[in-house]
């Protein structure tokens, strides 16, 4: 079954003929995936990568049937993107755009949360279901279709995590960007949930970093209600405190926000804890009797 | 970004909100002459002279030359000269800077407002932040101001409250009435107190912040209610709709290697350690520290080469991690997706050669699109440079380099 994302999705890529736009889709379509057309405002009735373009979103859904969005659209506009896509129906918005201001975000939850849609996002590489649907900017080569679910705050580190789970002789299931922003649509937890619900996943790797409290709200309802195995990797024991460490979220700003404090709950909480990120593959493989 | 206590006055102002009213000068003369205006304008006879730092704990905090504190009262126009002078190019070491202390090159004149009146002077808490967990701002207050919040946090818990509010309708009038009844004013003051943080909740929506403290706000002895300090942050990510905001960065406060790191792209950010790095992801790049930190060594700096690592870039990455000469290694490692590793290998050997004065070990792990040719171009290059493919390889080779 997999989750949020399958061969059977219609995508639609806001931003379809901008640079970064053209660039992934073009990669997305390669893959396999059914991207289905793309909206830009005024270059409606046209076509690009042989996909029609749209003017608006709900023109786009009413069309395609789409059902699936990825954004590629620039910070100013983004907040005005994501709810134009929750507003004409559409079911899964992956929004990619990093530096969205943070007062735009407070207000796009509140309106993503009032409706029947999921954000994932924003500052994320996307959703890639394995052989079916890469929507995001992930290399698709890396993946291998299998059985681990992963879900991360970090592009390149779930890249990382998505290679050593292929070399140790497994593949993946599908692979959740929640994004690394203080705001975002999809929150660990969420995304642990819905990988425990679905009946393709075997294992989950959970991957965070400093600031927040996400990988904690996490680890305490899998203690309760976790059927499945999970990996766990913090980045940042090395933070130094009240520094923003790329990601505008990673910022220690409380004791128990440190990646020290994180991994101390997850392990209380049954999460199989690597302080390694060489490790976590092969912590998987060893969980699940995999030998590669 | 961080901006300095005068220039966030001056944008609580521009939204109503009421201050204590003060003037920035550069030097003693200038101050003598901000104060002369302040006195024209505001009626104070007492000055209170503030060094303008990024940092808290001025009042506490000691000049290293003069011996001066870094906030000061002048009683009389005769004594702001002296007393800016005693703070004025100094360093001031607080409890927040570290124990060089920071270049002091602006001084706040600020008219008195704990004049004696009808009633006490009272001195209150409040903060405007994000909570990331509820995914709205809060307004944090105490009645216990002028203190240090956190010792507040720790002893009375109990008088410190905090009110949400809803991000789709912003703060309503009954919160701003239970902000000024939960700080037990009353009449005037009350009146004073909602209309203060109405403003300034407006004033935070406005200016694109990501966090105000005000530690004081002051209920003066006449019933009025202003800001007597202000640390302000704004979102960095919003400067582009605020031009005028955007150019209240001061440099001067930052690491001069930052500085010159956020002009080439490079996310970089100083530490303390022996073994340097650079990579491609802010995730990635916090658990390659992490990783250093386990081999043994200790991360001299977080380094973020972005999406689009090509040659020019990786050379300017190099030349700002070897200025700290604390560096006895230099670990890279990128995992190219959309970024071609044999391109990135090619820009450390231009690097290298381009360079010619590294003398510290470096290793190259290079995993994703073109990993191969990448790690083949390294190995034949002929320089001093160990290359590596798994993360674990680039692990025990950074444990060998310090051993």
């Amino acid at each position: 079954m997999s989750v949020l994302v399958n061969k059977d999705s219609k995508i639609i890529v806001q931003g379809f003929t901008g640079g970064e736009g053209t660039f992934h889709a073009g990669q997305m379509i390669e893959y396999g995936t059914n991207v289905v057309g793309g909206v830009t405002p005024g270059k409606g009735g046209s076509e690009h990568l042989g996909k029609p373009v749209f003017n608006t979103v709900s023109e786009a859904v009413s069309a395609t049937g789409a059902d699936v969005s990825i954004l590629f659209v620039p910070p100013a506009f983004a907040a005005d993107a994501i709810m134009e896509a929750a507003d004409a129906g559409i079911k899964v918005i992956v929004a990619i755009t990093e530096g969205i201001p943070v007062a735009d975000m407070t207000r796009v939850k509140a309106y993503i949360d009032a409706r029947d849609t999921t954000l994932i996002g924003p500052n994320c590489p996307g959703v890639m279901t394995a052989g079916e649907a890469k929507v995001g900017i992930m290399p698709g080569f890396i993946f291998t279709p299998g059985r681990i679910g992963i879900v991360s705050k970090s592009g390149t580190l779930t890249y990382e995590a998505v290679d050593q789970v292929t070399k140790a002789g497994m593949g993946q299931s599908t692979a959740i960007g929640i994004g690394g922003d203080p705001i975002i649509g999809t929150t660990t937890l969420e995304a642990v949930k819905l990988l425990m619900a679905d009946d393709d996943t075997d294992g989950i790797i959970m991957i965070g970093e400093i600031g927040g409290d996400l990988e904690i709200k996490a680890a305490r309802w899998i203690q309760e209600h976790g059927t499945k195995p999970v990996v766990g990797f913090i980045a940042g024991v090395t933070a130094p405190k009240g520094r923003t460490m790329g990601h505008a979220g990673a910022i220690v700003s409380g004791e128990e926000e440190s990646a020290e404090a994180k991994k101390r709950v997850m392990r209380e909480c049954g999460i199989h804890v690597v302080d390694s990120p060489a490790d976590i593959g092969a912590k998987m493989a060893e969980v699940l009797g995999v030998t590669a | 970004m961080n901006i300095h206590e005068y220039q966030g006055k001056s944008i609580l102002k521009s939204f109503g909100v009421a201050i204590q009213e003060g003037r920035v000068a550069d030097t003693p003369e200038a101050a003598h002459e901000a104060a002369v205006e302040l006195a024209k304008e505001t009626g104070t006879g007492w000055f209170v002279v503030k060094a303008q730092i990024h940092a808290g704990g001025r009042g506490k905090g000691t000049v290293t030359e003069t011996g001066s504190h870094g906030v000061v009262l002048a009683k009389g126009l005769d004594e702001v000269k002296d007393k800016a002078a005693g703070i004025l190019g100094g360093h001031l070491v607080t409890a927040q800077t570290n124990a060089k202390g920071k270049q002091v090159n602006k001084v706040l004149i600020a008219e008195d407002v704990y004049g004696p009146g009808d009633s006490e002077p009272k001195e209150i808490y409040m903060s405007v932040l994000l909570d990331r967990a509820k995914g709205c701002n809060i307004i944090m207050y105490s009645p216990q101001g002028g203190m240090d919040i956190e010792a507040v946090a720790e002893e009375t818990p109990e008088l410190i409250f905090k009110e949400e509010i809803d991000p789709t309708v912003g703060l309503q009038g009954f919160q701003a009435r239970r902000i000024a009844f939960n700080l037990g004013l009353s009449g005037k003051a009350f009146k004073e107190m909602t209309k203060f943080v109405t403003a300034l909740y407006n004033a935070y929506v406005g200016c694109d912040a990501t966090m105000f403290e005000i530690n004081p706000v002051l209920k003066t002895s006449d019933d009025r209610v202003i800001a007597v300090d202000s640390k302000v942050s704004l979102d960095g990510n919003a400067l582009y709709r605020h031009a005028d905001y955007a150019a209240m960065r001061d440099t001067t406060e930052e690491d001069p290697t930052e500085v010159e790191a956020d002009e080439a792209g490079l996310n970089y950010v100083k530490l303390d350690g022996n073994v340097g790095c650079m990579v491609n992801g802010a995730g990635l790049a916090m658990a390659t520290m992490d990783i250093i930190k386990l081999s043994g060594g200790e991360p001299a700096n977080f380094l973020d080469v972005g999406g689009t690592a090509d040659a020019a870039r990786v050379e300017k990455a190099f030349r700002i991690i070897l200025k700290d000469p604390a560096v006895k290694a230099i670990l890279v490692n990128i995992f190219g997706g959309i970024v071609r590793c044999d391109r990135v290998a090619q820009g450390v050997v231009d690097a290298y050669r381009n360079m010619g004065d590294i003398n510290v070990p470096i290793i190259v792990r290079l995993q994703g699109t073109n990993a191969q040719e990448a790690k083949a171009l390294i190995d034949n290059s002929g320089l001093k440079v160990i290359s590596a493919v798994l993360l674990k390889e680039a692990a025990d080779a950074v444990a060998e380099v310090l051993a």
